[in-house]
C-alpha cells in the first residue's frame, strides 16, 4: 500500500512586535488585519496603543547607556553582523515584499540596498566620532574639542513605501552612534518589518536597542511627538504628520528631523551618508586647562 | 519556659487562627491586577498612595545631608505639582535627630527602624535600648522586627513579650511590627505571626510586611494573607490595626494594586495614612511620574524626578 499524502492542518503565523528583545501582542489585544496584493486575508497584526509605545520607550531606555557604552568598533561588528542575518533570509522578505504588491525584480533591489546599507553604517561606527567631532583653536590655556555623543531614545516613523528599505535606512543611522530606538512600521505593508524584528532577535543587537511597533500612524504619532523621554523624531510623514510632531515635540524641546526621501529615491546612495548619523548625536564641547 | 515540641505549638496556633488556602489567595490577588482605574479614580488613587509613603532610606552611606534633602522631597514632593506631603521619613536610628530637624512641623512623621533591623539578632536590653534613644530623639513611630528565631522554635510567648516590651519602651510611638514575611516561608505561619503581633498591638498599630533587605519582599500574595488577618482580627475584637507593605513596591500600577487589595478587603476605612503605609523609596518618584503624565498628558521621562538614574 503507497502512503498517501495526509491533508496537513495549516499552520499559520501569528505575527507579533519586537520590543525589548521580546517578541509581544500589543498589551491592548488589539489586532488589524492585513491582506495580501490579491486582496486575500493574510494575518492579523498587532495594533499597537501609545502604552505599547511607552513599554518600547522603557525598553530602548534601559538599553540605551549599555548600548552607548560598548566601543564603535564592536557597534560596527554588530550592525555587520545584522547585515548577515538580513542577507540570509533575503529570500523570505523578497517573498513577503512581492507578496504585498512590490514587483519581484523591486522587491530583490530594494533587499540587496537594504544590506548594503547597513554595511554602510557599519562602516561608519567607528568613524563618524573623528569627523563630526573636532579640535577647536581658542586663545586661552585651553585645549578645546568637540565630541559627539547619542541623544537617547530616538522615534522613527518609517514610510509606507518601501516599507523595509525605509526602515532599514532609518533605522540604521540612529543605531550606529549608540541611540536607541523606537520605531514605528508601514501602516500599509507591516509584515517585512515583523520579518525584520525576527532577524534583528538573532543578530548580536541587545534587546531593547531596536523596538519595532505595527499599528496605525494617527493612533501613535501624537504620543512619539509629546513622550518626553523620546529625545528625537526621524519621521517620514506628510504635512499633518508633520505639523502633529513639531508642535507635540516643543515641549519636550525634542529634536524633529523629516526624512525626504521619497519612493524609489531610498535606493540611492544620497539616501544614505554621514548627515544622518550627525542629525542624531548631541556635540559636546569640552575644554581642558593645559599649561601656557 | 520554652514549648518542648515546636511542631505541636505551631498546630495548636493554626488551630486557633485557621490555616491559608493559597491557592485561593494566589487566584485572588491575580484578580486585583485586572481592574481598570482610570482619569479621576486614577489621580485619587495616586495621590492617596503619595499620602500613604513612608519615604525610606535605609543604608550605611546614609548621611544627615542625605537626609535634609530626603525630608524635602517629603514634604515638597515635586516642583509645580499639587499633592499632598508623603506620610513619613523612614530612616535608622542615628538619623531620627536630623530627619526630625529636616520634616519641622510639616505634619511629615519621622519613623525610625530599631530592634537590631534587619536580623534583630541581639540582646533584648540592647534592642530595647535602640528603641529608647530613637524615641528620645524624637521618632513618631518605630518599625521593629520580630524574633523570627523564636517564631520558628515556637517560642510564641518569648515573641509576644517582646513585642510588649518594645511597645513600652515606645511609648506615645505607633509601632509597626515587621513580620519578615519571607523567612517565615509559609502563609500559615504570616497568619499565625500576624495575629501574635496583633494580640499585643495597640489600635492604630501596623504589622508590616518586610525589612526590604531579603530577596522576596512585600507581594500582593503576602499582603493579602497579612490584610485577613487583619479583618478577622477587627472583626473578633474590633481593634482596628494598621498594615504596611514593605519593600519591593516600585511601580505606581503595584500600589494601585495594593490599594485595590485594601478597598476590597478591609474597606474604606483603611484607605488613609492611618491604618495603610507604604514602605518605598523608589515609588513616589513614579507616583509623582504618573501624576504629571495625568496632569500634562505626555508621558514623562523618569529623570525630570530627582531619580539617579543615568541620563538615557
Amino acid at each position: 500500500m503507497s502512503a498517501q499524502p495526509k491533508s496537513r492542518i495549516p499552520v499559520t503565523k501569528t505575527p507579533k512586535v519586537y520590543i525589548g528583545g521580546a517578541f509581544v501582542r500589543s498589551e491592548s489585544a488589539r489586532t488589524f488585519k492585513v491582506t495580501d496584493r490579491s486582496g486575500a486575508f493574510f494575518a492579523n497584526i498587532p495594533q499597537c496603543t501609545r502604552k505599547d509605545l511607552r513599554n518600547a520607550v522603557e525598553a530602548a531606555a534601559k538599553a540605551g547607556p549599555g548600548w552607548a557604552r560598548r566601543t564603535p568598533y564592536n557597534r560596527a561588528q554588530i550592525l555587520y553582523r545584522l547585515a548577515e542575518m538580513i542577507e540570509a533570509r533575503s529570500g523570505e522578505l523578497v517573498a513577503s515584499l512581492v507578496q504585498f504588491g512590490a514587483r519581484r525584480a523591486d522587491a530583490e533591489k530594494g533587499v540587496a540596498v537594504g544590506v548594503d546599507r547597513m554595511i554602510h553604517y557599519a562602516g561608519w561606527a567607528d568613524k563618524y566620532a573623528q569627523l563630526l567631532g573636532s579640535v577647536n583653536p581658542v586663545s586661552s590655556a585651553h585645549f578645546n574639542f568637540t565630541v559627539p555623543e547619542p541623544m537617547g531614545v530616538v522615534g522613527v516613523v518609517a514610510p509606507d513605501s518601501p516599507p523595509l528599505l525605509g526602515l532599514i535606512s532609518m533605522i540604521a543611522p540612529v543605531i550606529a552612534s549608540g541611540n536607541t530606538v523606537v520605531a514605528l512600521a508601514s501602516e500599509t505593508v507591516p509584515y517585512p518589518a515583523v520579518l525584520l524584528g525576527e532577524m534583528l532577535a538573532t543578530s548580536d543587537l541587545p534587546g531593547g536597542v531596536v523596538n519595532l511597533l505595527t499599528g496605525f500612524r494617527k493612533e501613535l504619532v501624537p504620543t512619539f511627538a509629546t513622550h518626553a523621554q523620546i529625545r528625537a523624531i526621524y519621521a517620514s510623514a506628510g504635512p499633518d504628520d508633520r505639523k502633529a510632531l513639531r508642535l507635540g515635540a516643543a515641549a519636550s524641546v525634542k529634536r524633529v528631523r523629516f526624512s525626504g526621501t521619497e519612493g524609489a529615491a531610498w535606493l540611492n546612495d544620497a539616501a544614505q551618508g554621514l548627515e544622518r548619523i550627525g542629525d542624531f548625536v548631541e556635540l559636546k564641547t569640552t575644554w581642558h586647562p593645559i599649561g601656557a | 519556659m520554652p514549648p518542648r515540641s515546636s511542631h505541636a505549638a505551631h498546630a495548636r496556633l493554626l488551630d486557633e487562627v485557621g490555616s491559608v488556602d493559597q491557592v485561593g489567595i494566589e487566584e485572588r490577588v491575580a484578580k486585583f491586577t485586572t481592574r481598570s482605574v482610570k482619569k479621576e479614580a486614577k489621580i485619587w488613587g495616586l495621590k492617596t498612595a503619595l499620602s500613604m509613603t513612608d519615604l525610606t532610606t535605609l543604608e550605611g552611606k546614609d548621611t544627615p545631608g542625605k537626609i535634609e534633602s530626603l525630608c524635602r522631597k517629603a514634604i515638597h514632593p515635586h516642583e509645580g505639582l499639587v499633592t499632598p506631603t508623603v506620610a513619613a521619613v523612614c530612616v535608622y536610628p542615628s538619623m531620627v535627630r536630623h530627619a526630625k530637624a529636616g520634616v519641622g512641623a510639616s505634619g511629615v512623621k519621622v519613623a525610625s527602624v530599631a530592634t537590631a533591623f534587619p536580623s534583630g539578632q541581639t540582646h533584648l536590653k540592647t534592642r530595647l535600648a535602640e528603641v529608647r534613644g530613637a524615641v528620645a530623639d524624637g521618632a513618631d513611630e518605630i518599625d521593629m522586627v520580630i524574633n523570627r528565631g523564636a517564631f520558628l522554635a515556637g517560642d510564641f510567648a518569648q515573641m509576644e513579650d517582646e513585642i510588649s516590651e518594645v511597645l513600652e519602651a515606645c511609648g506615645a510611638a505607633t509601632l509597626k511590627v515587621i513580620l519578615e514575611v519571607s523567612e517565615l516561608e509559609t502563609f500559615d505561619n504570616i497568619r499565625k505571626a500576624s495575629f501574635i503581633a496583633m494580640g499585643v498591638l495597640r489600635p492604630g498599630d501596623f504589622i508590616k510586611t518586610s525589612t526590604g533587605k531579603t530577596t522576596l519582599n512585600a507581594t500582593l500574595a503576602n499582603n493579602q494573607v497579612m490584610i485577613e488577618a487583619i479583618r478577622d482580627f477587627y472583626l473578633d475584637t474590633g481593634i482596628a490595626i494598621g498594615m504596611k507593605p514593605a519593600g519591593g513596591i516600585k511601580t505606581a500600577k503595584q500600589s494601585l494594586h495594593f490599594l485595590i487589595a485594601v478597598k476590597e478587603t478591609l474597606g474604606d476605612a483603611w484607605l488613609n495614612k492611618k491604618r495603610y503605609r507604604f514602605g518605598a523609596s523608589s515609588l513616589l518618584n513614579d507616583l509623582l511620574r504618573q501624576l504629571e503624565k495625568e496632569r500634562t498628558g505626555a508621558y514623562q521621562a523618569p529623570y525630570s524626578f530627582s531619580d539617579a538614574s543615568e541620563s538615557y
